[in-house]
């Protein structure tokens, strides 16, 4: 699963958001630390306050909370906003006729390595269903004390 | 955000046999199955004076809030000695109040006596709540791959 830049920029957003839950962060800092275009992640954000995920605020000092819980949010609730993440995909049709047993028809083939690139699939939905926003704070934190 | 009660920190003990039938209950709890059998089996085989298996115990009291098993696996599937914890379960009432992490805590600090530095677990991938809790625990995918196959 390759993730989108939309989908970097709501991971980016929701972290930086999740650091400081009370406090209100302009969307013009975000683009600038993590050099996004800020019509970019306008766009990116709205999609976020549509799925409740933040809030804005507007006015002077306006700009964007946190509004989820980051020990219940997770990567995925983030990713699915952006990506098809819905079931597994099969590999291209390439119709059915038999060739020798010996030799795999080419449809056998895409099956077979549908069946392998479904299976990495899973490994990844799974994983970012499992990592919280909490968690990747953490993780971080961690990795910073290393 | 609904702000949860404070409740008395549990305290972690090894599993006695009086904890039994509320271990069977919280289980069955969360997986919707007795299995009377099963745990009477882990007490009797991981439970106190073993020297490398743990089956532990949150409680209040007398009330139990949740277990973990596991045990101390020398050079299995190749690895040197880690710790394995196959079992952890809390109460669904009882969940966010870290009772999860001071079990988790009382069997790694076992582990580490035996002089093991490494803690594993296998987990469903569908089952995304045990997963949260061993992830927002510091750890990681393992390097390995479980591989199953349907016996003809």
């Amino acid at each position: 699963m390759k993730l989108q830049k939309n989908t970097l920029c709501a991971l980016y957003s929701v972290l930086e958001f999740a650091v400081h839950p009370g406090r209100q962060v302009s969307a013009a800092e975000v683009a600038a630390k993590y050099r996004i275009s800020p019509h970019h992640l306008a766009k990116v954000l709205r999609a976020l306050g549509r799925a409740r995920l933040v809030q804005a605020a507007r006015g002077v000092g306006g700009g964007y909370r946190f509004a989820g819980n980051p020990k219940r949010v997770t990567l995925m609730d983030v990713i699915q906003l952006f990506e098809d993440v819905g079931s597994p995909g099969r590999g291209p049709a390439r119709g059915t006729r038999r060739t020798e047993d010996s030799v795999p028809a080419a449809h056998e083939v895409d099956e077979a390595l549908g069946m392998v690139v479904n299976e990495i699939d899973e490994i990844a939905r799974a994983t970012f269903r499992s990592i919280t926003l909490d968690t990747m704070l953490k993780l971080i934190r961690r990795r910073r004390r290393a | 955000m609904k702000t949860r009660k404070r409740q008395p920190a549990a305290r972690v003990r090894g599993a006695r046999p009086r904890d039994l039938e509320q271990v069977i209950a919280i289980d069955a709890e969360i997986t919707g199955l007795r299995k009377p059998g099963y745990w009477a089996q882990i007490l009797r085989r991981y439970g106190s004076g073993r020297r490398q298996r743990f089956f532990l115990v949150a409680h209040s009291g007398r009330r139990v809030e949740g277990y973990v098993v596991g045990d101390v696996r020398d050079w299995e599937f190749g690895f040197p000695p880690c710790g394995w914890v196959f079992g952890i379960g809390v109460r669904p009432e009882g969940r966010q109040g870290g009772v999860g992490t001071r079990l988790l805590q009382a069997i790694c600090d076992r582990f580490r006596r035996l002089g093991v530095s490494k803690l594993r677990t296998l987990l469903a991938r569908d089952n995304p709540l045990v997963l949260s809790f061993f992830r927002s625990q510091g750890m990681m995918a393992a390097p390995f791959i479980p591989l199953e196959k349907d016996l003809e």
